[in-house]
């Protein structure tokens, strides 16, 4: 007779116990992109919502500000680093495939011999990255969890290329997810449109290209829905949602994201991020970034019930709700 | 099936609520991009819009030969159900 394998059950609810972000300390405005190619402030701002963005120095790599931001959220949290046992990356801009950018951040940060890995889900990846952290400690197979979305975009878009050198930056946001008496973290809501892949890629693995209008459609009509599903999953209704954090993709994306989840019932004052207006288009980075900065700012408060959802390129997206910590 | 004025007028609502434009300036033969300053992220709004008003749909391959209000109302003639 075969013996009978063991499987783990950790504790039934997770939280979020703390959050942080880094961001570059160089801003670059709407007019320093103006003296690089034809655009000018009034129609960035129009077109995507973005005032300002920071950009990483060329020795300053994704692995140096997801540490930063990996610390930060520890002491949100009031953790040590030896409290946590798994490391995972989500992002899309390692330079090189080989090594990974968790092993790495993991050992810098003094998390000792930690499970680490990257998730590459592009601009849904922390939102996948958080569901994994989560269903890992309810499953046993972790105590405590560092999520950081680290991007270093700037190394993957043409400088002068005048539609995306407006949108894309650098930075990184993280969360530190652990054990929790109450539920504080929903099941994630994710998939994916593999279908609408060539919509956003890589020209000569160098550059991103995006097929705008296709993007724009399938976010404006697409996400809410998914974000929707989140909501019902997590056993609540639209209107229990305080606070909606959308990827920081483009601020008439969020918008229409918003007014769509209105017209299903989210609140008039719905809270709705629009981090992008002085971050630009972090990917993985944008919605902890984002999280973060409205938690110093008081516009989200410790107890609301906040409903992320990423999408990105593969196409692919994620969302669940949380309590904030 | 709605007539070519139902059409103008459910497609002036549109753009106005979109774009801020006046419903009595989107007139047949303006251009979307030149004369009423929409631009191509709010042409697929209009779009979406406007496959849920009609019941047609205006992929984006179609959405760029409608460069008048006048083609757009000959489209959604053409093809509404």
């Amino acid at each position: 007779m075969s013996p009978v394998l063991r499987q783990k059950q950790g504790p039934a609810a997770t939280r979020i116990l703390g959050v942080g972000s880094y961001q570059p300390d160089r801003v670059v405005t709407n007019d320093d992109l103006s003296t690089i190619m034809d655009t000018n402030d009034q129609w960035i701002r129009e077109r995507v919502g973005i005032v300002e963005r920071r950009f990483a120095e060329k020795d300053e790599l994704l692995v140096d500000m997801a540490v930063k931001a990996g610390n930060a959220a520890l002491a949100d949290a009031g953790l040590q680093p030896g409290e946590v046992d798994t490391v995972i990356v989500p992002n899309c801009t390692m330079p090189s495939p080989i090594p990974n950018a968790a092993g790495q951040v993991a050992d810098r940060i003094g998390v000792k011999a930690a499970g680490a890995f990257d998730l590459n889900a592009a601009c849904a990846g922390f939102c996948y990255g958080l569901g994994v952290a989560s269903d890992l400690i309810r499953a046993g197979s972790a105590g405590k969890v560092l999520v950081i979305g680290a991007e270093k975009l700037t190394d993957v878009v043409d400088p002068v290329d005048r539609a995306n050198a407006i949108i894309f930056a650098d930075g990184a946001g993280a969360a530190v997810v652990g054990p929790s008496d109450e539920p504080g973290i929903g099941p994630v809501s994710w998939g994916s449109a593999g279908d609408l892949v060539d919509t956003i890629y890589m020209r000569d693995h160098k550059y991103i290209f995006q097929e705008g209008q296709s993007v724009f459609r399938w976010a404006t009509t697409q996400i809410a829905p998914i974000a929707l599903k989140a909501v019902e999953l997590a056993g609540l209704e639209p209107s229990d949602i305080d606070v909606l954090i959308p990827h920081q993709a483009n601020l008439r994306i969020v918008d229409a994201i918003a007014k769509r989840l209105k017209t299903k019932g989210a609140r008039e004052d719905l809270v709705v991020a629009d981090d992008i207006r002085f971050s630009g288009n972090t990917s993985s980075a944008s919605i902890p970034m984002a999280l973060d900065h409205m938690r110093k700012a008081g516009t989200v408060k410790s107890g609301d019930v906040v409903l992320m959802v990423g999408f990105g390129a593969g196409l692919s997206y994620a969302g669940q709700v949380v309590i904030c910590p | 099936m709605a007539d070519k004025q139902e059409i103008l007028s459910g497609l002036a609502e549109i753009v106005e609520e979109v774009a801020g434009v006046a419903q009595d300036d989107v007139s047949l033969e303006k251009s979307f991009v030149d004369d009423l300053d929409i631009d191509s992220l709010s042409m697929v709004e209009i779009a979406v819009q406007a496959e849920d008003k009609f019941g047609v749909k205006i992929p984006d391959d179609e959405l760029a030969n409608l460069k008048t209000v006048g083609d757009a109302v000959d489209y959604v003639s053409a093809n509404a159900k």
